[in-house]
């Protein structure tokens, strides 16, 4: 595998957090151990695992949020971006989706009006939002929309590899399955990598071309996602696989 | 269907007619608030005084006015100060955190420990009275209780998703402050704004009552009402006009304030 395939590699990782406040001794309780894998380019990398065994905190690591303790995070492409699991929080609420979409553009410093413009318009087109919703604030679309709007958001910049927290879970089923489509057809039509972090296992499967299973901050088992679904190798894997009917 | 916000019109309509009347009383006086001799001393209400005249004479309707025009604009700039600073200090204590944030909060703590208008006395005594002290005394009186509604909407905002992903496009802590996260604390400032004029105009009304306040003879409504303690008695309508004025001041206000929250509350 030469590195020019790869957006991210992740080696050795290992995080934690200092309990207790500023008069105990402040014991670390690890979060994450010896974290490590890559993405390639252009493939979705599912990373399932139950709530709290750290993909949320390897995903700060990733994003450079939290420095790890130990361990290095290589990226590959500038600039990653994340969608967030909940559409209604990741908005803001004061300001109308036309705005929203063009922060990331006027942070970047692009002066001219209509350049952005058609940077968002294009965006809009993309992830097939109709032009009403420019004017809209965030409280006036669907949760479905909304998602829409947070992966414009995250797009609109340009990233090659984007880190998916829980984006369709809290979402009905029928629109799980547009957006998953949605992120499908970007992928390919903006050569993008994803980390797609998920507890639906079913969703993982339809969407990604590999799998990490964390467990307890420990990475349990990786590989193709027909390969691990099928002859799953570490126990917890086939527990998790069990669960599912 | 919008359920009208009955608080927020009546509020409105009270304050659009008691600001009508101050810039009026701006302009334009029936008599000159300090003539003395304006009239007979102590007539009741009548057409030629509609609320009297006080024990000099001088006509009670002409001090109204007058006098809840300095009230109201002490009370303005008192919250405009506090409001400013306090929602600045707020702002960057909520939304950095640490060290200087407990710092800044703890003397805020030791502030607040002290009875307000015991701070402002403190701070009048030292400078000397006069219109613009009080309003310097009020207004530094005033910063730590909108540093505190401020600190405390930034503090629950600086990790919202939103927030984070602004940050994730590299946008500066000041842009975020400014633009990301003031516009959402709106709902909670412009309440506390309105009952932060509300206690202005009470903490004015009571440092002129004890006598530090605006000096004499210009009016202020604290200022006349403890001119008319002394004449309960003989000319009861001066009091009753006066405190009159400063209620229903407070009433219109308080009125908004409480519409502002309802709406806050719906728009969440």
């Amino acid at each position: 595998m030469t590195e020019n395939e790869l957006v991210l590699k992740v080696q050795n990782v290992s995080c934690g957090y200092r309990k207790g406040g500023v008069f105990s001794r402040g014991e670390v309780q690890e979060i994450l151990h010896d974290v490590s894998f890559d993405v390639r380019r252009g493939e979705i990398m599912g990373l399932v695992g139950e709530s709290g065994t750290g993909k949320s905190t390897l995903a700060k690591v990733i994003l450079g949020i939290l420095k790890p303790d130990s361990g290095e995070v290589t990226h590959y492409s500038h600039g990653p971006q994340m969608i967030f699991q909940d559409p209604f929080s990741s908005l803001n609420p004061a300001f109308t989706v036309k705005r929203i979409m063009e922060e990331p553009l006027k942070i970047q410093g692009i002066r001219d009006k209509q350049e952005r413009k058609n940077q968002v318009m294009e965006m809009l087109r993309l992830v097939e939002l109709p032009e009403e919703c420019l004017e809209a604030r965030p409280n006036e679309l669907s949760g479905g929309q909304r998602q829409r709007v947070s992966i414009a958001v995250a797009l609109i910049q340009k990233p090659k590899f984007v880190i998916a927290d829980e984006p369709v879970s809290a979402l009905d089923v029928t629109i799980q399955a547009q957006i998953l489509k949605l992120l499908k057809k970007l992928r390919k039509e903006l050569d993008l990598s994803f980390l797609f972090i998920s507890h639906d296992l079913n969703v993982v499967y339809q969407l990604c071309d590999r799998v990490i299973v964390m467990k307890d901050g420990q990475i349990v088992e990786q590989g193709d996602v027909e390969q691990v679904y099928d002859r799953p190798q570490h126990e917890y894997t086939k527990q998790l696989l069990a669960a599912v009917v | 269907m919008k359920k009208r916000n009955w608080y927020l019109t009546l509020g409105f309509i009270l304050t659009g007619i008691i600001a009508s009347f101050i810039v009026m009383g701006f302009i334009w006086t029936p008599y000159d608030p300090n003539a003395i001799m304006a009239g007979p001393k102590f007539s009741p209400p009548s057409f030629e005084h509609i609320m009297g005249t006080d024990n000099f004479g001088r006509d009670i309707f002409s001090r109204v006015l007058q006098g809840a025009g300095s009230t109201a604009l002490i009370a303005l700039c008192t919250v405009l100060i506090g409001a400013l600073i306090g929602i600045a200090v707020g702002a960057l204590t909520g939304y950095f955190g640490g060290i200087v944030d407990e710092a800044l909060m703890r003397f805020n703590d030791a502030l607040t420990a002290f009875p307000s208008i015991l701070v402002a006395l403190v701070i009048v005594g030292v400078m000397g009275g006069g219109k613009y002290n009080v309003i310097l005394a009020l207004g530094i009186v005033f910063i730590p209780s909108f540093a505190r509604v401020t600190r405390t909407a930034f503090a629950s905002l600086r990790d919202v998703n939103y927030v984070k992903s602004v940050r994730l496009m590299g946008a500066k802590p000041a842009r975020i402050i400014c633009l990301h996260i003031l516009p959402n604390t709106i709902s909670v400032l412009l309440p506390a704004i309105t009952i932060g004029f509300n206690n202005a105009v009470l903490a004015e009304a009571s440092m002129s009552y004890l006598g530090i306040g605006i000096k004499p003879p210009d009016a202020s409504l604290g200022y006349m009402l403890s001119e008319a303690q002394g004449m309960l008695s003989i000319a009861p309508w001066y009091a009753i006009w006066t405190g009159g004025v400063i209620v229903i001041m407070i009433f219109a206000v308080g009125l908004i304030g409480e519409g502002l929250q309802h709406c806050g509350r719906e728009s969440m």
